[in-house]
C-alpha cells in the first residue's frame, strides 16, 4: 500500500538549556493511504505538538518528517505555503471559520487561494457538501449554524481541496454526543469511500474508536498501538478503554 | 501602589498596538501650541500699524477657533479611549473575577490616563516648540515683513494655553472611563471575545431604493450649491443644503456598503479570486458596522478639502488682483453737496464745505497736489431717484426680483460722465466708450451683478435722466470701475453723455493719482504725508476719504494671511481627526483579525497574499469615505469659488495642488502607519 505519513525519529524541544521540555521525544511512525489514524494521549502528552509538526505549523529540532515521499522539515517560505494548501487539510476544534463568510465561501476560499477555476469550485463544493449533509446550510453564515453542522462545513473545506491527507485536532471536543457521533460516521464514510487519509488528534476514547488504527503517546513518546482489525466499534472501544487504564492518571477523565 | 505598577505595565504593553493614538494626541497637542504661538513670533517682526491691527484680529479668531479644535479633539480622544477600553473587556473581566473592585479598575484608568497625558503633553509641547521656530518663516513671508533677527520662541501663553485645554480634555476622559467601568457586567466582559459577529445581510431592493433616493437628494443639493445658486438667498436654504448634504452620505454609506457588496458577488470571478471574497467581506463589515463614522469623516474630509483649497486660493486670487483692481497709487473721494436726513445730521458749515472740490481742500490742508500727484484725474459721480436699480432693470424686474429677493431695488445708482469715465479708462488701462446722445453703457466687475445688469440688458430697457430717455447701447455690461480695491466691488457705474448730468445731482468729488515719485521709499514719504492728513469729520468740514494702494497692499496680504492660517489649522485638525478615527477603528478590531488571517494562513495562503489581502481591506476603509468627500467637495469648491468671487478665482489650481499635497502626506500617512501597525500584529 501506497505511503502518505512516515515520520522517522523526531524530537522537540520547548525551552533552553537550564529548564529543557522534551515535548516530543523521539517518535517515529507510518500511514497508509486510506487509513484512519486516531493519536491519544492526556493533556500535555505531546500529541497537539505532534501534529503541529507534521502540518508544518510549528518545526521539529531533528528528524524527518515525509509526506507523500517529500521531507517537509526542509521546506521553507512560499513552498511551505504551497505544500499545505495543496497536501493537507485542516480540522480543528473550535471549526475556525471565517465569520463574515458564508458555509459556501468559507468552502470555496479553500480552492481560490489555489486559483482554481469558478466552474471547478461550484462543482467540488457540490459534490463535497452532498458528502457531508450540508448542502441546506451552504448559503448561512457560521453564527447562524449549529456546532456539529459547523465542524462539517469545516470538513468540507479540509476536503474539498482533495488533500494527500487530513489533520483533525480533536474534532469532537466542542460537539454533543450527538453530532460528534455524526460527524464521525461521515469521516469513516469519507475514509471509506474516498479513501481520504485521516489523521485525528484527540482524548476521548469514544471518537477514538472510530479509527482503523490508534497511537497512545505519553511523555512525548509513543507507548502503545492497536489495531482494529476485523472487531467491532464496540469492541475495540473496549480494547482502547483498556489501554487507557493501564495509562492511568487524567485519560480516565475524559471517559 | 500596585494599580500604578499595573497602569505603566499596560502602557508598555499597548504602546505598540496604539502607536497611532499617542501620535495623534502628539500631533494634536504640536499643532495647538504652533497656532497659539504666532502671535508672539510676530513680535520679532518689522510690520506696520496696520498689519498689526490685522494680527490682533486673527490672533482673537485663532483662540476662537481653538476653542473649537479643542472641541473636536476633545471628541475624538474621548470617542478613541472609550473603543480602546471596550477592547481590553477580557483584561477587566480577570481584574474584577481576582477580586478587584470597580473602582480600582477605574483607578488603573486614571493612571493610564494620566500618563498617556503627560507624555503626550511633554513630547507634543517639544516638538511644537521646535515647529513653531519653522512657523515663523511662514508667518514673516505670509505677512511679507522682515524678520528682524532670527531668535528662539518660546510663547509661555500657548505654553499655559495648551496644558489648561489638553488638561480638561483628559479630565473627561477619565470622567467617562468610569462611567464605562461602572457600567460593566462581569458576564459581558469575560464572553466578549466568544461572541461571533452576526452578518447583517441588508434587503438588496431596499439598498437600491436608499440609493436611489440618497443619490437623488445629493445630487439636488449639488444643483441648488451650483447651477441653482441664485435661488440660495437665504441663509437658512444653507442649512438645508448642509442637512440633505449629510443625511444624503448617511444613507449613501449605508446602502453602499450592502449594495456594492452584492454587485462584487455576483462578479463570481473576481469575487472567488484569491482572498478577494474574504477581502471585499471584511471591508463591508467595517463599512457595515461604522456607518455614523464613516458619514462623519467623510463630511469632515470634506471640509477639510474646501477650507483648505480656498483659503490657499485667497491669499494667491488677492495678489494677483491687486494689480489690476489697484491701478493708481491714490484715490481721495469726498462728498458733494450733502443734505441731513435721517441717518446723519450735517451742519452748515459742513453742508458748505461738501460743495468745495477737493483741489481747494487740499490747497486749505498745505498739501500741493501738483507737486506730489501726476496722472491726475479729477471726476464727479451722480446720481438721481429717478435711476434706481428697480428703473435700470426694465422689464427684467419681475424675474429679478423672484431670483434675488434681498437686493436694494431702490437705491439710487451711481452715474458718471462719459468725458469722466473715457479719462479714468485710459489711466485704469480699460476699454474707452463712445456714446451717441441717446445711449447708455453699464460698467461693473462684481460677479453677480455683472450677470443681473447682462439679464436685464439683454431686454434692452431704456433709462431717463432729467427728463430725456437712454437706450442701451451694448448688450453686456463693460468691465470696469472707479474705486481702487483688493477686489472686485463695482455693483454698476452708468456711464452717459456729458450733458445727460448736471451738478443738482452731483453727488461725489474724486481725485484719482499716482504718487510723484519713482522710488518706492518717495511714495512711502508722500504715502505718510497724506495719511497725516487724514482727519476725522469735525464740525466745520466733512470727511475727505482716502484710499491708497500701499494701504490695500497691507490689508489684503494681511486678510490672506489670517484666512490661510485659520484655513490651515482648521484643515490639519480635520484630517488628523479623521484619518485617526480610521486608523484606531481599523487597528481595535486588528485582534479578531490577527486570528482571521491566522486561519488563512493555516489554509495555506502565503504572505504575499495576504499582505495584499490586508492592504486592500484598509485601503478600501481608507479610500470609500475619502471618495465620498471629494466628489462632494467638487461641488462644494465650485460653491466656495462662487461665495468668495470677489476675491477673484483665477488661481484655484496651484491650491487644489496643495490640498492634495496635504491629504496624501497626512492621510496617506496615517494609512501607511495603519497598514504596517497592522500587518505586524497580524503576523505575531
Amino acid at each position: 500500500m501506497e505511503n502518505i505519513l512516515k515520520i522517522v525519529s523526531i524530537e522537540k524541544y520547548y525551552g533552553n538549556k537550564s529548564s529543557l521540555t522534551k515535548a516530543i521525544n523521539n517518535i517515529s511512525l507510518e500511514a497508509n493511504k486510506g487509513e484512519f489514524v486516531a493519536i491519544m494521549g492526556a493533556s500535555g502528552s505531546g500529541k497537539t505538538t505532534l501534529l503541529n509538526c507534521i502540518s508544518t505549523i510549528d518545526k521539529v529540532t531533528s528528524g524527518h518528517i515525509y509526506v507523500a515521499g517529500e521531507d517537509i522539515t526542509t521546506l521553507k517560505g512560499n513552498k511551505l505555503n504551497k505544500f499545505r494548501r495543496e497536501e493537507l487539510g485542516f480540522i480543528f476544534q473550535d471549526f475556525n471559520l471565517l465569520d463574515t463568510l458564508t458555509a459556501y465561501e468559507n468552502i470555496a476560499l479553500a480552492l481560490s487561494i489555489q486559483n482554481v477555476n469558478i466552474h471547478k469550485i461550484d462543482q467540488r463544493i457540490q459534490k463535497v457538501a452532498q458528502e457531508l449533509d450540508i448542502m441546506d446550510v451552504l448559503q448561512k453564515y457560521p453564527y447562524q449554524m449549529s456546532g456539529g453542522q459547523k465542524q462539517r462545513v469545516a470538513s468540507a473545506r479540509a476536503l474539498v481541496t482533495n488533500p494527500k491527507l487530513i489533520l483533525a485536532d480533536e474534532p469532537t471536543g466542542a460537539l454533543d454526543s450527538k453530532s460528534a457521533k455524526m460527524l464521525l460516521e461521515r469521516f469513516t464514510h469519507l475514509n471509506k469511500n474516498l479513501q481520504a487519509t485521516i489523521l485525528m488528534v484527540t482524548h476521548d476514547a469514544f471518537t477514538a474508536s472510530y479509527a482503523s488504527r490508534v497511537i497512545f503517546i505519553k511523555d512525548g513518546k509513543i507507548f502503545s498501538e492497536i489495531h482494529k482489525g476485523d472487531s467491532s466499534r464496540k469492541a475495540f472501544f473496549n480494547q482502547i478503554i483498556g489501554v487507557v487504564t493501564l495509562l492511568g492518571g487524567d485519560l480516565n477523565d475524559a471517559l | 501602589m500596585m494599580l500604578f505598577k499595573l497602569s505603566l505595565k499596560n502602557i508598555q504593553k499597548s504602546f505598540k498596538d496604539y502607536a497611532i493614538y499617542f501620535f495623534t494626541l502628539i500631533l494634536g497637542v504640536s499643532i495647538f501650541y504652533v497656532f497659539n504661538a504666532i502671535e508672539s513670533q510676530t513680535i520679532m517682526m518689522d510690520i506696520s500699524a496696520s498689519t498689526y491691527e490685522i494680527i490682533k484680529l486673527m490672533t482673537q479668531m485663532l483662540n476662537g477657533v481653538s476653542v473649537f479644535v479643542s472641541l473636536v479633539l476633545g471628541l475624538l480622544v474621548i470617542y478613541a479611549s472609550q473603543f480602546l477600553i471596550k477592547r481590553r473587556n477580557k483584561e477587566f473581566g480577570v481584574y474584577l473575577t481576582l477580586g478587584m473592585s470597580k473602582r480600582k479598575i477605574s483607578m488603573i484608568l486614571f493612571f493610564e490616563t494620566l500618563f498617556i497625558g503627560i507624555i503626550s503633553l511633554v513630547v507634543g509641547l517639544m516638538i511644537g516648540v521646535g515647529l513653531s521656530q519653522l512657523m515663523s518663516l511662514l508667518v514673516s513671508n505670509m505677512f511679507e515683513a522682515n524678520m528682524t533677527k532670527f531668535a528662539f520662541i518660546f510663547s509661555a501663553k500657548a505654553f499655559g494655553k495648551t496644558v489648561l485645554y489638553f488638561s480638561i480634555m483628559y479630565l473627561l476622559v477619565m470622567i467617562f472611563n468610569t462611567f464605562t467601568v461602572n457600567k460593566c457586567r462581569l458576564i459581558d466582559l469575560l464572553y466578549a471575545s466568544k461572541k461571533s459577529e452576526t452578518v447583517k445581510m441588508k434587503n438588496p431592493i431596499l439598498c437600491i431604493v436608499v440609493f436611489i433616493i440618497s443619490a437623488c437628494v445629493l445630487g439636488r443639493a449639488y444643483y441648488m450649491v451650483t447651477g441653482g445658486i441664485e435661488a440660495m438667498s437665504y441663509s437658512s436654504m444653507m442649512l438645508v443644503v448642509m442637512a440633505m448634504g449629510a443625511f444624503g452620505t448617511f444613507f449613501l454609506f449605508w446602502s453602499l456598503s450592502g449594495l456594492l457588496l452584492k454587485i462584487f458577488m455576483s462578479l463570481k470571478k473576481t469575487y472567488y479570486k484569491g482572498l478577494n471574497s474574504f477581502t471585499l467581506r471584511q471591508a463591508s463589515s467595517k463599512i457595515n458596522t461604522a456607518v455614523i463614522s464613516m458619514t462623519l469623516i467623510s463630511l469632515m474630509l470634506f471640509v477639510t478639502i474646501c477650507v483648505l483649497s480656498s483659503a490657499l486660493s485667497i491669499k494667491n486670487s488677492m495678489n494677483a488682483n491687486i494689480t489690476e483692481l489697484a491701478p493708481v497709487d491714490v484715490e481721495l473721494s469726498k462728498n458733494y453737496n450733502v443734505v441731513s436726513d435721517q441717518y446723519h445730521n450735517y451742519t452748515v458749515a459742513q453742508m458748505e464745505d461738501s460743495k468745495v472740490p477737493i483741489k481747494e481742500t487740499m490747497d486749505k490742508l498745505d498739501f500741493d497736489m501738483n507737486a506730489y500727484f501726476t496722472d491726475t484725474v479729477d471726476l464727479n459721480l451722480y446720481a438721481t431717484n429717478e435711476l434706481t436699480l428697480r428703473d435700470s432693470l426694465g422689464n427684467y424686474i419681475t424675474d429679478a426680483e423672484a431670483a434675488y429677493p434681498a437686493l436694494a431695488y431702490d437705491d439710487a445708482e451711481m452715474i458718471i460722465r462719459l468725458s469722466d469715465y473715457n479719462k479714468l479708462a485710459k489711466l485704469y488701462n480699460l476699454e474707452q466708450l463712445t456714446l451717441n446722445d441717446n445711449q447708455y453703457a453699464i460698467a461693473a466687475n462684481f460677479e453677480a451683478s455683472v450677470e443681473l445688469h447682462n439679464n436685464a440688458l439683454a431686454t434692452k430697457p431704456s433709462i431717463t435722466l432729467l427728463g430725456k430717455s437712454y437706450e442701451p447701447k451694448y448688450e453686456k455690461c463693460k468691465m470696469g470701475f472707479v474705486d481702487i480695491a483688493s477686489n472686485r466691488t463695482n455693483i454698476g457705474l452708468f456711464v452717459v453723455p456729458d450733458d445727460a448730468v448736471n451738478d443738482s445731482i452731483r453727488i461725489k468729488n474724486i481725485i484719482v493719482a499716482n504718487y510723484n515719485t519713482d522710488t518706492e521709499k518717495g511714495k512711502e514719504e508722500i504715502e505718510d504725508k497724506l495719511v497725516s492728513l487724514d482727519t476725522p469729520e469735525t464740525e466745520s468740514m466733512t470727511v475727505l476719504n482716502l484710499s491708497t494702494r500701499l494701504l490695500i497692499v497691507e490689508g489684503s496680504t494681511g486678510l490672506g494671511a489670517l484666512v490661510t492660517f485659520i484655513g490651515l489649522y482648521l484643515g490639519i485638525i480635520f484630517l488628523i481627526s479623521s484619518a485617526a478615527l480610521l486608523a484606531l477603528k481599523e487597528l481595535s478590531e486588528s485582534s479578531d483579525n490577527k486570528e482571521r488571517f491566522q486561519m488563512i494562513r493555516k489554509l495555506g495562503a502565503d504572505e504575499k497574499m495576504i499582505n495584499r489581502a490586508l492592504f486592500r481591506q484598509i485601503g478600501i476603509f481608507f479610500l470609500f469615505p475619502l471618495l465620498v468627500a471629494i466628489i462632494h467637495s467638487i461641488f462644494g469648491i465650485k460653491f466656495c469659488n462662487y461665495i468668495l468671487a470677489t476675491f477673484g478665482n483665477d488661481q484655484m489650481l496651484p491650491s487644489i495642488v496643495m490640498t492634495a499635497a496635504f491629504l496624501i502626506v497626512i492621510y496617506g500617512g496615517y494609512f501607511i502607519i495603519t497598514y504596517l501597525c497592522s500587518k505586524n500584529i497580524i503576523r505575531e
